[in-house]
This record gives C-alpha cells, sequence and structure tokens, in this order.
C-alpha cells in the first residue's frame, strides 16, 4: 500500500508546487501595480518594438518608472490588453484602430480617421490617441521584379488580373483583416492562387526565394529596399491612412498627465523617411534596439546627449553565437526560470486534475469518451486563439497564459490516465473481482499502480508540448524563453531567436528525461518487466 | 465474519435448470449440476459450451437468465456477490496474480480482505501447502518466478482463507505438459487432503479424469453425461463423449470408439 500513502502526499506537494509557483510569478506583477510602473507594450514586429523602446526610453529619461512587455501577439491581444488595464500605452496606427478595432470600412482622409478613432476609443474604453508621431506607414503589396515586369504589373488593379497565377505569403493578421487580404479582394477583386500564412521576419526572404510570389509589407519597413521588389500602387485607394500614434489607456490618461504630457512631446517627430532609417538599422543593420532608439531620441532633441542608460552597447550580428549566449546568460536564466514555472505550475495543475478526472471516468464509462473528446477540443483551438479568448476574461500576462498552458496539458494526461486504467492487467483485475475485492479497492490497489507507466507517458507528453507551447505565451506577455523568440523574430536577428529557441529545446530534453527518472520511481516494483 | 458458503444444509453448489444468454443465444440450457462437500468436479466440454460461464455462476461473477444457483443451499442472488466471493476460492486460468504485489502478499489477499487475523500466516502455510515455502519465495514478485509456480501462488491464493469451496477455471491450461503432469498430480492431492468442494473448468478430459470424482461433459449448453470417472470411462453416454475419451486415448475399448468416432464425425 505504499504508493497509496504516498500519493496524498504527492498531491500536497503538487499543491505547494502550484501555489509557490504562481506567487512566484504573480507576486512581482503586485509589487510593481504599487510602485505603478508604466507598462509599454508593442504589437510583434520590429517598427512596433522601436516605437515602444522609444516610448519606453522617453517616459524614463523624465524619471517615470517603466515596464516593458513587447511583443504581444497581435493587434487583437494588444488592444485587449490596453482596454483591460493589464499595458497602458503601445504604439498603433490609425487605420488599424478604425478598422480592426471598430470594424468600419476603410475611408477617409488621414486627419478624418484620427478624428474618427480619437472619438470613438475615448467615448467607448477610455483610451487616447496622442498626436501622431508623423508618419504614416501603410500595407505595401510587393512583387518580385521579375513578376513584375513578366506581367506588367504598377498597380493592384494589374495584379488583381494575373493573381490567380501568384501564391500569396501573408501576415495572419492581414489574411484576417477586413482592411487586409478580405478587403482587396473585395475592392479590386484580387484573389491569389493559394496563399501561406508566413511572419513578417520571414516573408520578404521567401519572396525573393520564390517561395511566394506576392506578399504584404509595410511602407516603412527598412527590408524592402534591400530586396529588389517592386511595390504597387494602391489606385483605388483602398487602404486607409495608417498614421504611426502613442495610443494611451484610461489609467495613465487619469493618473499621469505629465507622462502623457511627455509622450506628446513626439508629436510629428517621425516622417517616413526617417522611420524607415531606423528600421533598417535594426532589421538590416542588426543593431541594438535600445541604441536606435536613444539614437532616434537624441537627434529628435527630446533626451540629451549620450547619458541615458546605455544597457547593452551597438553589437555587430556576426559574432558567434556562443559569445552572445554567454554574454546574455543571466537573462537567459531568468526567461528560463520563468519558463520552467509557467510549465510546472499548468502541468501540476492539469495532473492534479486530470489524474482524479481519469479514476473518476473508470467508475462512469458511460460518459467517459464524450467528456473526453471535449477535453480534446481544446487541443484543436490554434494556441493563438486561445490565448486572445483568455484576455476578455483573464487579461493579460501570467494568469491566461498558465490556464492556456493547463487546458493544453489536460488531455494527454486525461487520455492516458483513463487508457491505463482501464487496460490494465485483465487477469488481474478479473481474479482481483473475483476473489471479493469491491470496484473500490480493484482501482486503487490494481488499476491504478498498474497504470502509472502509463500515466506518466501522458504527463511527460504533456510536459514536452507544453514547454513548446509556453513560448507563445511571449504573444500574451507571460514571459519565458517566447520573449527572445518573438523579439528576434521582429528584429530580425536570429541570435536572439535562437538564444530562446536553444534553450527551450533543451529544457523540453531535460524535462522529459527528469520525468523519465520520476516514472521510474514511481512505478510500482514488478511492472517494469511484467507490464 | 459471516462464511456466507459454510452453511451446512443443502449442497455445496448446485445449479437447477439453468439458462443463460448471450446475445439471442443460450450458453446454457436448462443444465442442472449438484455438488455435496467435499466432491471434486470436473467441467470437461470444448470452448464455448458453457463451462466458464457455469462456473461464473456459483460466484456471481455471472448472473443466470432463469433457473436457481445456489451455495451452501442457498440461492446466490440473496448473497452479498462481494462476500460470496470471498468466500470462494477462485484461480483462474492465467494465474491473475498482482504483479507488483509480493507472492505473500498476493496469497494473503483474500484473508486480508476477509479481516481475518494473521492473514500472512495463512498466506505462509497456503504457500507451504503448495510447495512454495514463503522464505524463499514470500518476498518475490510475480514476474520472478515460473508459470508453474504462479499457478501454485494462484492456487495458494485461492486456499488461504481456508474457504469451503473452490473454483478453477483451466488452472492448467498455460501450461507445459511437464509443468502441467506435475501440478496436477499435486493438486488432486491436494484437494483431496483438504476435503475443499471443488469444481474445475478444463478442457483437457485427462486432466479432468485424473482429479475429480466426477467429470460432467458440457457440449452447447447442455450436459452430456455426469459421471464417475471409472463410470465414464466404461460407459460412455453419448457418441461426443465417446468420441472425447478416443481423442484423449482414453476410451476403454478401441475399435468400438473408433467406430462410434466416425459415426458422429459423419
Amino acid at each position: 500500500m505504499i504508493y497509496l500513502r504516498r500519493l496524498p502526499r504527492v498531491r500536497s506537494a503538487g499543491l505547494a508546487v502550484l501555489w509557490f509557483g504562481v506567487a512566484l510569478m504573480v507576486c512581482p506583477a503586485a509589487t510593481w501595480a504599487q510602485r505603478a510602473p508604466i507598462i509599454v507594450a508593442s504589437k510583434p514586429f520590429g517598427e512596433s518594438f522601436l516605437l515602444a523602446e522609444i516610448f519606453a526610453q522617453l517616459l524614463e529619461s523624465r524619471g517615470f518608472e517603466v515596464g516593458r512587455r513587447f511583443g504581444l501577439g497581435a493587434t487583437e491581444i494588444a488592444f485587449q490588453a490596453l482596454r483591460t488595464g493589464a499595458i497602458d500605452i503601445y504604439p498603433e496606427y490609425t487605420g488599424t484602430g478604425l478598422v480592426a478595432v471598430l470594424d468600419r470600412s476603410p475611408e477617409g482622409s488621414a486627419g478624418n480617421v484620427f478624428r474618427t478613432v480619437s472619438r470613438e476609443f475615448r467615448e467607448r474604453w477610455g483610451a487616447h490617441w496622442l498626436p501622431p508621431l508623423g508618419f504614416e506607414n501603410t500595407y505595401a503589396i510587393a512583387v518580385r521584379r521579375g513578376s513584375a515586369e513578366a506581367d506588367s504589373l504598377r498597380t493592384l488593379s494589374d495584379l488583381a488580373r494575373v493573381a490567380d497565377r501568384y501564391i500569396g505569403g501573408f501576415s495572419p493578421d492581414f489574411i484576417g483583416r477586413t482592411d487586409g487580404l478580405p478587403g482587396l479582394q473585395t475592392a479590386y477583386g484580387l484573389r491569389v492562387q493559394a496563399q501561406r500564412s508566413l511572419l513578417q521576419a520571414v516573408k520578404y526572404e521567401a519572396l525573393d526565394r520564390g517561395e511566394v510570389d506576392v506578399v504584404d509589407g509595410y511602407s516603412t519597413d527598412g527590408r524592402i529596399d534591400r530586396y529588389d521588389f517592386v511595390v504597387l500602387e494602391d489606385d483605388l485607394d483602398f487602404f486607409p491612412p495608417y498614421e504611426a500614434s502613442p495610443l494611451v489607456g484610461r489609467r495613465l490618461w487619469e493618473t499621469r498627465p505629465e507622462a502623457v504630457r511627455a509622450l506628446s512631446e513626439l508629436a510629428g517627430m517621425l516622417d517616413e523617411g526617417s522611420m524607415r532609417t531606423l528600421n533598417r538599422r535594426i532589421e538590416v543593420d542588426g543593431e541594438g534596439l535600445e541604441t536606435v532608439a536613444r539614437d532616434a531620441l537624441t537627434d529628435m532633441g527630446l533626451v540629451a546627449g549620450p547619458a541615458i542608460r546605455i544597457v547593452r552597447g551597438v553589437e555587430a550580428r556576426t559574432g558567434s553565437l556562443w559569445v552572445y549566449l554567454l554574454d546574455r546568460r543571466a537573462e537567459i536564466l531568468d526567461l528560463t526560470i520563468r519558463h520552467i514555472l509557467l510549465v510546472l505550475v499548468s502541468l501540476v495543475g492539469a495532473t492534479l486534475v486530470a489524474i482524479p478526472l481519469g479514476l473518476i471516468l473508470e467508475r462512469g464509462r458511460r460518459s467517459a469518451e464524450a467528456v473526453i473528446r471535449v477535453i480534446g477540443l481544446f487541443q484543436t483551438i490554434p494556441s493563438i486563439a486561445l490565448l486572445a479568448f483568455m484576455i476578455p476574461l483573464l487579461g493579460i500576462g501570467v494568469v491566461p497564459a498558465l490556464v492556456a498552458l493547463f487546458l493544453y496539458s489536460l488531455f494527454p494526461i486525461l487520455r492516458n490516465t483513463y487508457t491505463g486504467i482501464i487496460d490494465a492487467d485483465p487477469a488481474a483485475v478479473d481474479s482481483a473481482r473475483s476473489l471479493g475485492m469491491t470496484e473500490g479497492q480493484i482501482l486503487k490497489y490494481i488499476r491504478f499502480p498498474l497504470a502509472i507507466p502509463v500515466i506518466m507517458a501522458g504527463v511527460r507528453t504533456a510536459a514536452v508540448i507544453t514547454v513548446g507551447t509556453a513560448t507563445l505565451a511571449a504573444f500574451i506577455g507571460a514571459g519565458g524563453l517566447g520573449d527572445p523568440i518573438v523579439a528576434g523574430l521582429a528584429l530580425s536577428d536570429s541570435r536572439m531567436i535562437l538564444s530562446g529557441a536553444i534553450p527551450a529545446a533543451m529544457l523540453a530534453f531535460v524535462v522529459d528525461g527528469a520525468l523519465g527518472l520520476l516514472q521510474k520511481i514511481v512505478t510500482p516494483t514488478g511492472l517494469e518487466v511484467a507490464g | 465474519m459471516l462464511d456466507q458458503a459454510s452453511s451446512t444444509d443443502g449442497p455445496a453448489l448446485s445449479a437447477k435448470d439453468v439458462v443463460k444468454r448471450f446475445g439471442s443465444a443460450p450458453v446454457l440450457d436448462r443444465v442442472t449440476l449438484s455438488l455435496e462437500r467435499g466432491d471434486i468436479v470436473a467441467l470437461v466440454g470444448e470452448s464455448g459450451a458453457g463451462k466458464t460461464t457455469l462456473l461464473r455462476l456459483f460466484n456471481r461473477m455471472i448472473s443466470a437468465d432463469s433457473g436457481e444457483v445456489c451455495v451452501g443451499g442457498r440461492n446466490v442472488n440473496t448473497l452479498n456477490p462481494v462476500q460470496l466471493r470471498r468466500s470462494i476460492g477462485y484461480v483462474q486460468q492465467e494465474g491473475g496474480l498482482i504483479p507488483h504485489w509480493t507472492v505473500l502478499r498476493n496469497a494473503a489477499l483474500v484473508p486480508r480482505l476477509r479481516g481475518m487475523a494473521s492473514p500472512d500466516e495463512l498466506a505462509s502455510m497456503a504457500l507451504q501447502l503448495v510447495g512454495l515455502p514463503s522464505e524463499e519465495f514470500g518476498n518475490r514478485r510475480p514476474h520472478e518466478l515460473s508459470g508453474g509456480q504462479r499457478q501454485r501462488v494462484a492456487l495458494a491464493r485461492a486456499l488461504a482463507a481456508e474457504p469451503e469451496i473452490i473454483l478453477l477455471d483451466e488452472p492448467f491450461r498455460a501450461l507445459d505438459a511437464i509443468t502441467r503432469a506435475e501440478l496436477v498430480e499435486g493438486v488432486q492431492g491436494l484437494l483431496q487432503e483438504i476435503g475443499v468442494t471443488a469444481l474445475l473448468v478444463t478442457h483437457d478430459i485427462r486432466t479432468a479424469l485424473e482429479i475429480a470424482n466426477r467429470v460432467a461433459v458440457l457440449r452447447g449448453g447442455r450436459f452430456e453425461q455426469i459421471a464417475p470417472a471409472a463410470e465414464l470411462r466404461s460407459s460412455p453416454a453419448s457418441p461426443y463423449v465417446q468420441q472425447l475419451l478416443h481423442r484423449a486415448g482414453e476410451a476403454s475399448t478401441t475399435a468400438e470408439g473408433a467406430a462410434i468416432g466416425e459415426a458422429s464425425a459423419r
């Protein structure tokens, strides 16, 4: 009966880990709230990172404490976060606000659009658009020069004629937005032969290599010039004006007017040319975000000289990966620990729910398959979608990430628990029943112990999946090893991507190994061979 | 604890006009059988003849559709199934030992379930009885034993609580010929010695003739013959029984058996 006495202890140890982990992750957030740093966020692409860093450094230079939550999933996630007060400010584009948030049709002059979004956001959510930064970043639909010449393409109307022979490579955002692909289809009758969902970071290269034939880019993108691409003219003026502005949430607006004033100083300071240059320095030349943002602020005359904090100097991206990783070991260790906590807490939580549930289902086999299938449905929801669904309920940050990871972990553990218990050695079960064991005793003394190896296999599967999925938690600001992956993708910095991806892969390896060891320990003697 | 099967009135085991169907096909078709205390009866027949079904009616692992099944003179439907099973020994084909339990713990299962005093001592005695002294074998796990040894442990487990009745479902089937021969001999002596009422299911008529006082031949859910071993040999009641004996090399008059065997094969 050893394992039975061990069980309550395992359970309380599990609960302890759970609370400890949640406390570790939530407490810093709680103390932040008291000291009330201003949370600056960005969406997951280079320009958004850079503008957010500019906001952050400007605020810091004026003595405000700043928390950075860069790389939030997409418009939906970033705006939900702003609306619910999880973040205070992020750079947004007026056209995006009009179409993606307000769900209006994309039309009107830049000034009209700005007035519309200002009024609507203020009335509906108490959110405020600060004066535009001075440049527009509209969609730039680009093709290879070769295709442009062969099909004599100059405008989007030209493209619409031949698009049925083209394969599109578009960002997921663009594919879904009414001011994106669906709108283009309506306005121009533009239908591509097939489309692929590609991240900004890999899109241009895919176009250059001929894997796709047309992509959506941004007009201020630093990389378009680098390739021999042709940007097609929006001859029907389909795309709305996309003026970039700091979008400020209700709390900051109401409680920190001096911070809002400081950010307003950025109005009109960045024209399209200078923005493209800044983007290019990051995305093509590989300069550090902090450096480029600091230089931009110095050039604007908003902060004095190089006196502000220098976090990491300019680093060329040609240095060895090992040196890079070594330089950042403290940061990587922090992220890894946070990642482990995310995985551990959600996994322990899922184990504490799924195993008892599996045991209960053995006693109610009629409903078992239905219950397991319903829980399996969570598995079919794409991670990003699940994370986005969480925001209205739980905001952004650690808690929704834990809930999402928990939901993903349930299924493999539950399925294996139930299967292991149902399939436990039929001869042993039959003879135990024939000798007068009750069904409860059979479950406790025979089915459960015999199922332990199978259950542990489920836990291991869930753990490896969770280590991988937890990298996506970066999209909702939960931190972890996804942070450098998302940032690296946005900034076209493959070393940064690897500084998250390599530890994540190693972690998956280590976690699986550790659980394998645990499996050996908790498997009752006699099952290793007999199983 | 009330030993539900130890009531003294009536036969130890009895089935009267029992019908059991799985789906529409009757597996047992108005079967009647009775075992007095100390009786050792073997149920013989081909697979699908209904042997195991009949066996499992007595410990309520299966319920009859109609007819009466009694243990110790009491209808099993009036008895608590869990208590009933704890009072009857049971050995199945593959032993069914609990793989992560030691031999001693396996053997002590029923005494422990019944809350008897010193279950480990009872288990030790039972293990001694089947020739596996617990000093040597008690701490081993089932996977460390041979197939024959495992069946002996299963037998010890069935006997440890000193039941008056034991049900054996093909206990020798999974064993090789030599091990089987040894074990059959051992079991035969043991059952006689402790005076337990035993019902044994086997497809092998030789085993049945060797162990049992009486042999009951089942075919298609009906009894062809129930008779002491000697009587079965000397006067088989049907061509089928004759054929069974003949195939097993147990027929008394070979020529006649062959003739009848051929006749029934036609």
